[in-house]
């Protein structure tokens, strides 16, 4: 249905731009006057004018119809004397759609007959009066539009005007998206916060949600509270996630950091050509085929090693999936330092060497400490993504809560619950469910903090030398 | 330490920095080789599938067909028994356990490949034809090798009488290995001789053109407005914190949005590649933006002015003369990120595209799976055969992110200017 109104809604704006085009023609020719435009600016203009009203009706509908029709069945619902709670009006609803859109399967009920019957007819009075709505929309604004034209109107400057607030409003999307996490993320976490005390959820020592069973999710007993919190203690996987990034940057600096400088300051343009994009193709790995690796490859390697030192190797091991991670990030360590390392200065470089530094002496005593800033930003910036990272740790971290500092054993990340408490069929309404948004909540703003400082120090350092 | 020391000292220490630096840029160098090997060396026989030779006689008694069926007689027709008769013939074997020990050998799929046949070729009716069937998963992986056979009995899937029949079909020739067509025809399976990632594939390409379509043309307008349009206050700014901060914030996160916000609010559909579609969009975004604004930097500002004193408007300008100019970088910048979004799990894992899906979708609106997601999917499998499918759906992933990749640096060389 939406379809079709799209493709008239387009044919019609085709028509509306060939009519507004020749209707300035005709008023010039005939009234001899000068135009303000180029012809085809009126026909812009006639065709916004009928395609803007109509996708912007068409986009309000989709979003409201749905809810209001909603809330008409549940008012002829409770007109029957039918009393329900909110969401037992939610899953009559749910049946009364699926059936009507033909994949329902269960016991009919006579509510339920009932209900398609009222959403059948709410929903031809819907479609009609969309219609309706739209067309008449449609009349008015063409012929304000053509009212205009033949006013000879300053046809290129209101399209050019409305353009403008096209582009603008497509840049506020970055804006709404940002919104979109912060609600999404919020409102749930602010569900299982009144369930679940915060600080308990930030300083507990253990998790285990795969038992919190709640009867009731609104009316907690002070028993059940006891075993929630046990169950919600999220200090774990703020150690754990802490843990394998830590790992990550001990492989990744180290190697990232030397790379950077040798690309930069000794290798030839020749081996800069070749080796820089090989490195870079780390980065354009897909995560998930890291994880595979780690899992198949790696994690077992460290067991069989393991087994013949005589050490218990969980081949779900922290060391796996961190050393893996830290491959993962080398590229982005090295690129960035690459980068801060080119933008010191010639002159420092010459000064040292004018004193009679050799060259390794002026990178460490010069060159390293002026691009300081930038190399800690840029460890910042790959300290970030390890924490943000999901797949290795999903595949290779394990999934039990163990709060440990020995690399052999296995360890969960915050990533890692997100996806197990996320993943399959799952109720909205349990503290299980909110959880993984609180976490996603402390994950978002724990990211959001390091990339903030991390772009402080960079551009601090940039705003140095320039 | 005298003066000549003290300097050689010094020039060591030099040689030593310098290997260091050589050294990590080599090891770098090595992880890449290492893991594009190990992903290669056990991805490749998931390419070629293991078959037994069967002559199949389409006798028309055993279906109970007459003699010129249509074609709805041979869709409805009971294909087990032929296929049953068929195979036992293979091998000399006596009794029931060892007919269904034979019947092992083959994937549980018998009974529909010689189905398709006669339906391809209904003129055979009646006919003797030799048909390679596919073989099931453990022969699979014992013609290619992987199967462990110097396990003891009990703790092999193969028992010592399966192993003899094979043993004794790869001597009279019987045992081939062909093209795996049902690795790009068919949809998930829980026999991996079975599954294919048909339906992944084409999921992804929904996924992927939904992104497209959503995050391109937004990206690039608004790119636009905030390189030439924007006044310098503080929305523009905030706008562009916003866009620097979303371009770093973690993939899950944008899964959790999807989850909270398309499937909790909006009630679209789960699992689906229009939900993945919106999802990677969002995420894609601020990461085509950035590229997207570096390109309409480039332009000099002596085109804007050149525009601008003959006459032209502001917006003129901009979209006559300056965007023409960084397409092909915005391009660039595009595909770079439609492959990074290509290769995304995470998000489409909390989305649902982990539900096992056996059809290949064929609208958007479809419950899917996706080439990572599918990755992940199988990594988790047990089954032997699993391993090399997984290793070539990576195979498959990497090799589609490359092109997209050589796409990208290929229109920056050849349309990109230097000022």
């Amino acid at each position: 249905m939406n379809i079709i109104i799209l493709l008239l809604v387009t044919i019609f704006s085709y028509f509306s731009f060939l009519y507004g085009r020749s209707r300035i023609r005709t008023i010039t020719s005939t009234q001899s006057i000068k135009i303000n435009a180029l012809p085809n600016y009126y026909g812009y203009y006639l065709a916004l004018w009928c395609a803007i009203p109509a996708l912007v009706i068409l986009l309000l509908w989709s979003i409201f119809e749905p809810a209001i029709i909603k809330l008409l069945i549940s008012q002829t619902l409770a007109q029957n004397d039918l009393n329900y709670s909110s969401d037992q009006l939610n899953l009559i609803y749910q049946k009364i759609r699926s059936l009507y859109e033909g994949n329902f399967s269960g016991t009919l009920t006579e509510e339920i007959i009932l209900g398609v019957k009222n959403y059948e007819s709410f929903h031809v009075i819907a479609q009609s009066s969309k219609i309706v709505l739209l067309l008449s929309t449609l009349i008015a604004t063409i012929s304000y539009g053509i009212m205009r034209i033949s006013k000879n109107n300053k046809a290129r400057h209101d399209v050019e005007k409305i353009l403008t607030g096209l582009l603008f409003a497509c840049s506020l999307v970055a804006i709404l998206t940002t919104m979109g996490i912060i609600f999404s993320l919020l409102f749930e976490s602010i569900k299982f916060f009144s369930a679940i005390n915060i600080f308990d959820f930030l300083f507990g020592m253990s998790w285990s949600p795969q038992r919190a069973f709640v009867s009731d999710a609104s009316a907690i007993t002070t028993l059940e509270y006891e075993n929630l919190k046990g169950a919600f203690g999220s200090v774990p996987l703020f150690a754990g996630t802490a843990f394998i990034a830590l790992i990550a940057m001990i492989v990744a600096v180290p190697i990232g950091l030397f790379s950077g400088i040798y690309m930069a300051e000794y290798a030839s343009s020749k081996v800069r050509k070749y080796s820089k994009p090989i490195i870079e193709i780390l980065a354009g790995i897909p995560t998930v085929v890291y994880g595979f690796f780690a899992a198949l490859t790696v994690g077992p390697f460290f067991r069989e090693v393991g087994e013949k030192f005589g050490l218990e190797v969980s081949s779900e091991s922290a060391l796996a999936a961190g050393l893996v991670m830290g491959v993962m990030i080398i590229p982005y360590v090295s690129s960035l330092s690459d980068d801060v390392i080119n933008a010191v200065p010639q002159s420092l470089r010459d000064g040292s060497y004018a004193i009679g530094a050799t060259k390794s002496e002026t990178i460490k005593r010069v060159v390293i400490p002026a691009a300081l800033p930038g190399i800690v930003g840029s460890v910042l910036l790959a300290v970030s993504r390890a924490i943000g990272e999901t797949m290795i740790v999903v595949m290779a971290a394990g999934l039990a809560a163990n709060l440990t500092i020995n690399p052999l054993e296995s360890t969960t990340t915050i990533t890692t619950q997100i996806v197990m408490l996320l993943i399959g069929d799952q109720e909205f309404d349990s503290p299980k469910t909110q959880s993984a948004f609180a976490l996603g909540l402390t994950l978002f703003f724990a990211t959001l903090i390091l990339n903030y400082i991390a772009l402080r120090f960079v551009k601090k350092y940039r705003e140095k030398y320039e | 330490m005298n003066k000549e020391q003290r300097l050689k000292k010094r020039h060591n220490a030099e040689k030593r920095f310098r290997l260091y630096g050589l050294a990590s840029v080599l090891l770098a160098i090595f992880f890449v080789f290492f893991l594009l090997n190990a992903i290669f060396s056990k991805g490749s026989g998931a390419f070629l599938k293991t078959t037994i030779d069967v002559e199949v006689n389409f006798n028309a008694d055993t279906l109970e067909l007459s003699e010129t069926p249509n074609a709805e007689d041979l869709e409805d027709a009971d294909y087990y028994d032929l296929a049953i008769d068929n195979i036992i013939n293979v091998k000399n074997v006596n009794g029931l356990k060892e007919e269904k020990s034979l019947i092992n050998l083959f994937s549980p799929d018998y009974e529909y490949e010689i189905r398709r046949f006669l339906i391809n070729n209904p003129n055979i009716l009646n006919q003797t034809v030799l048909l390679k069937l596919t073989a099931s998963d453990d022969i699979d992986q014992l013609h290619k090798g992987n199967y462990p056979r110097e396990l003891p009995e009990e703790r092999r899937r193969i028992n010592n009488f399966q192993l003899n029949l094979y043993d004794e079909l790869v001597n009279e020739g019987k045992v081939d290995k062909i093209f795996n067509s049902y690795l790009f025809t068919k949809g998930d399976s829980r026999n991996p001789e079975l599954a294919g990632i048909g339906g992944a594939l084409v999921g992804s390409f929904f996924t992927i053109v939904i992104t497209l379509l959503l995050s391109f043309p937004i990206a690039i307008a608004a790119s636009i407005y905030l390189e030439e349009f924007a006044p310098k206050n503080k929305i523009t700014d905030f706008i562009e914190i916003n866009i620097n901060n979303l371009a770093a914030v973690p993939s899950i996160v944008f899964g959790l949005l999807g989850l909270g916000i398309l499937l909790g609010t909006f009630h679209l559909p789960r699992s689906t590649p229009l939900v993945a579609g919106i999802t990677l969009a969002l995420m894609t975004l601020p990461r085509i933006i950035i590229p997207c604004r570096a390109s309409l930097k480039a332009v000099p500002p002596s085109i804007r002015e050149g525009a601008l004193a003959i006459g032209a408007s502001k917006v003129q300008s901009v979209m006559h003369h300056v965007v023409p100019l960084a397409i092909p970088g915005t391009l660039s910048g595009t595909i770079i990120g439609l492959a990074q979004a290509l290769g995304e799990t995470a998000p489409l894992i909390l989305i649902g595209m982990v539900a096992f899906v056996v059809d290949i979708p064929s609208i958007p609106t479809d419950p899917s799976a996706s080439l990572p997601v599918q990755v992940y999917l199988w990594s988790e499998q047990a089954e032997r055969g699993f391993v090399e499918k997984t290793s070539a759906t990576i195979m498959v992933l990497l090799s589609f992110l490359i092109t997209l990749n050589f796409i990208a640096v290929y229109l920056r060389q050849k349309f990109e200017r230097k000022w």
